[in-house]
Formats: C-alpha cells, sequence, structure tokens
C-alpha cells in the first residue's frame, strides 16, 4: 500500500462516455479512495490510474487523446506507477487496432493488432474461464473463477518477446470462444490490463481489484 | 467451451418500484430494486435486466435513480430497457449505471436510432428486444407485436431480428407472447428460427416455468434464458436452474 494512508488513492480516467459508476463504485468497494477525472495533474497523481473503455477503438484513442491520457499513461509508467486498462482500455495499449477496415494507431504499450475476433456468435458477451499462467499475482486466489466479458474485438496473437532481452517477461492470460482465443489479461510491470470487466465480475472482480490495489 | 451459459432474471418496474410478483419471505422492501438486485446477485444471477414499464415517459428521473442505486450495490452487468427512444436516452442510462440498454417500439418506428445508438456506444450496449407470436400471415410464421402483445407491428419477426442485426444491434432479447405466462416452456421453433438469422448473442424469454425448460432453448441456439415470475415466486431458484443446465451438459456459472 501506499505511504499515503491506509487507503490508496485511484484516478478513473474520465474520457468519454459509458458507464464509469460501476468502476468508481467496485474500486471503492476493493479499498480505494477514488476520483473520476479528466485532469492530468489528478490522473498523474493518484496511487492508481484505473482506465476504462468502451466502444469503439478510434474513438476511443480519439478521447484518451483529447484529455491527453496517451501521455498520462507513458509518465505513470515511465516513474513504475500503476495503470490498469479495462476492455477498449485494455486493446488502446497495443499497438494497432483495425475495425470496418479502419486502421488506427494505439498507444502502442504491446506490439499487437486488436482485431475481429472470428466466432460464429459476436460480441463475445458472458462469463468465460481464464488459461491464468504460473506467477499471476492480478489472479491470485481468483484463477479458477470466470469473468464477465462483452466485447467484439480482441488481441489475437502475442507478439512481444522478451527471450534473450533484459525486460521481464509478462504474465499473458488467456481465453478462448469457439474455436478463437485471445488475450484475457496481461500483467506486466506497473501496467496491468484486462480484456473482460473485473467491475462487471461480482465478487471475482473484487478480489482482482483489490489484488491491484495491493500493488500501489 | 469456456462461455456460461446466462441465466438473466427480469424485474419489472414502475417508477423506481419492483412491481409484479415478488414474494421473497426474507425481504425487508419486496418492491427495492435494489434489494431484489442483490438477492438474485447473490443467487448466482449472472445479469439483472430491468423493464422499465412507467408509463409516463417525460420523467424518467426515478428510473435513473434506480439504475445508480443498483450499479452503485451490484457488480454484475445490468440491462435496462422500456421507453428508450433516443442517442439521449441510451446516454443517460448508461452514465446512470446501465451496462447495455434494449430498444423496442423506438426501433421499429425508426430503425435508423439502431446505428445511430451503436455508432456512438458500440454494438455491445445495444439490446434489441423483440416481442413476438405466430401469425400465419407472416412468411417466417412469427410477427412482432407492440402494447404488450396487444397490436401486431405488422412486421415478420425473424426479418425484423435480421435487418436489425444488419443495423448493428450487439444482442437479441426474444420474448415469446403466445409462451409468456404460460410455464409450459420457451417457443423453441421461434428461437430456433431467429438463431438462423442472427450472429449476435441471443436471449430466450417467455414461457418458462420448470427446471426441464432451460436446457431445450439453449439447444434450440439461445445463448442466455431469461425468466421473470418462476423466479419472483421462488418456485424456481438461480441455482436449480444452472444445476440442471449443468446436469443437461451446458457450461453455466
Amino acid at each position: 500500500m501506499s505511504d499515503s494512508g491506509p487507503r490508496p488513492s485511484v484516478a478513473v480516467l474520465d474520457y468519454g462516455s459509458g458507464n464509469l459508476r460501476s468502476a468508481v463504485r467496485a474500486v471503492e468497494r476493493a479499498g480505494a479512495d477514488v476520483v473520476l477525472t479528466s485532469d492530468a495533474a489528478v490522473a498523474e497523481a493518484a496511487d492508481g490510474l484505473f482506465v476504462p473503455g468502451v466502444g469503439a477503438f478510434e474513438a476511443c484513442m480519439t478521447g484518451l487523446t483529447s484529455v491527453g491520457g496517451e501521455r498520462i499513461i507513458e509518465r505513470r509508467l515511465i516513474a513504475d506507477r500503476p495503470v490498469l486498462g479495462i476492455c477498449v482500455g485494455m486493446q488502446i495499449l497495443f499497438g494497432e487496432g483495425i475495425e470496418h477496415g479502419v486502421r488506427t494507431e494505439g498507444c502502442g504499450e504491446w506490439p499487437g493488432t486488436v482485431e475481429r475476433l472470428q466466432a460464429d456468435i459476436v460480441p463475445h458477451m458472458g462469463w468465460s474461464t481464464l488459461e491464468v499462467p504460473e506467477g499471476s499475482r492480478m489472479f491470485d486466489g481468483v484463477a479458477d473463477e470466470r469473468f464477465y466479458f462483452v466485447h467484439s474485438y480482441g488481441v489475437r496473437r502475442w507478439l512481444l518477446d522478451t527471450d534473450g532481452t533484459p525486460f521481464t517477461a509478462p504474465h499473458v492470460t488467456w481465453t478462448d470462444y469457439g474455436t478463437d482465443r485471445f488475450v484475457a489479461a496481461v500483467e506486466h510491470g506497473p501496467l496491468w490490463a484486462t480484456q473482460f470487466h473485473p467491475e462487471k465480475s461480482g465478487d471475482a472482480g473484487r478480489r482482482l481489484l483489490e489484488n491491484w490495489l495491493a500493488t500501489l | 467451451m469456456s462461455l456460461a451459459v446466462r441465466v438473466i432474471p427480469c424485474l419489472d418496474v414502475d417508477e423506481g418500484r419492483v412491481v409484479k410478483g415478488v414474494n421473497f419471505v426474507d425481504l425487508v422492501d419486496a418492491g427495492d430494486p435494489v434489494e431484489m438486485a442483490r438477492v438474485y446477485d447473490a443467487e448466482g444471477a449472472d445479469e439483472l435486466t430491468f423493464l422499465d414499464i412507467t408509463a409516463s415517459s417525460g420523467d424518467r428521473a426515478t428510473t435513473y435513480e434506480m439504475v445508480g442505486s443498483t450499479a452503485e450495490q451490484v457488480f454484475i452487468p445490468l440491462t435496462v430497457g422500456g421507453g428508450v427512444r433516443t442517442v439521449d436516452d441510451v446516454d443517460r442510462l448508461l452514465r446512470a449505471g446501465a451496462d447495455k440498454v434494449g430498444i423496442n417500439t423506438a426501433a421499429i418506428a425508426r430503425p435508423e436510432v439502431i446505428a445511430e445508438i451503436t455508432h456512438r456506444f458500440g454494438n455491445q450496449v445495444l439490446v434489441l428486444s423483440v416481442d413476438a407470436r405466430r401469425a400465419t400471415d407472416q412468411p417466417s410464421g412469427f410477427e412482432v407485436t407492440t402494447h404488450g402483445g396487444r397490436r401486431s407491428a405488422g412486421l415478420d419477426a425473424v426479418e425484423w431480428v435480421r435487418r436489425a442485426t444488419e443495423l448493428g444491434i450487439g444482442e437479441v432479447l426474444l420474448n415469446s407472447m403466445d409462451a409468456d405466462g404460460t410455464k409450459s416452456g420457451y417457443d423453441l421453433e421461434m428461437i430456433s428460427a431467429v438463431r438462423g438469422v442472427t450472429q449476435v448473442p441471443l436471449v430466450a424469454s417467455g414461457g418458462a416455468g420448470r427446471l426441464e425448460h432451460f436446457a431445450p432453448a439453449v439447444e434450440a441456439g439461445a445463448d442466455a434464458v431469461l425468466a421473470a415470475s418462476v423466479f419472483h415466486f421462488g418456485e424456481l431458484t438461480i441455482g436449480a436452474v444452472k444445476d440442471a443446465l449443468r446436469l443437461a451438459g451446458h457450461s453455466v456459472r
């Protein structure tokens, strides 16, 4: 926990419409003092930054850019300060998104493409099990639980190769849907992200958020 | 298959109060949507659906308050339908704390609203709610109704779902007006016919009365099963429905 008190502070980045109330309340319930903000100084000062995101990749990147979100995320990561991206808030951390044939550049924290799921029924909507790697802190105590997904796009190939480099290898969690398989979550130093919605995943989601707050 | 079949209780709410058949003995206030939502969450509901039947569409402040207090205390997905007409209605419900919004009559009257909503918020937020019944004068044998099944919309139900899917909806809530209230099982032929024309998730509604009714709806093509009165009256529990689905070989949470 942080030095600022028993409850860490978390900023939920407000850069567009959608259900932000659930995010704020879920993080509060997990044990943080939460502020909803689009102010860069506030977002940079908090112990943790929660980056939500719904809708289209391109619209989310436009919204993120309008509040200087890429720079906020970058400055936090340079200082080794935790960031948690959720749903499209995870997708925009990758290199690019392709929706309806339109390519949009992402934040590029990880190489990779966000593309349409290859399944009979899309969106992928509901509670799925996960393949959690050894050593995950995010899923401590909830590796066998189901989490709530609702999305039509995903990262179907993980491209970052840390073999033979001095960089820490990330923990990448996968899920499958029909015959498709895609990234469900990533833990990589101070940068964590989930394709599913922990704020909508009941008690399992609460535990995951508590695990994140424990890193702040 | 890692994805679970969803079991969804539906609550009718009028001016922020739950109406129609609630008799949980241990509830302090059976009309309080937040308390009902908590009970269903604890029982293992995978989502909740609120159908707002408030007659006056002018002031929906109570609806937004209700959605807000529920979203602040129950951490599973929440769909709200009833009286949704415009992009602004959707925006307000999402901001209040809804995850998905159901649209019905307004989409029949003006199908363009589907694209307007999904362009702004993404397809995943929009549920097309269809009240359908059998009708020999429609090609598929099923027609869309309005006004709680009292009027025909003059639309083929299967064709309507096909078209709405093209326009961009993220899910279909298919309610059989023939089966609704009969407790004799879902309309499996209707589910199967609609499944054949849409590639978005399909929620079956109307007719659930016994545990053995749920698995056939999934086998006919439903991704989720919704029921109201059997849950509200305590005739079936969410847990028992999930056990029955599991026994039939379906994944549940």
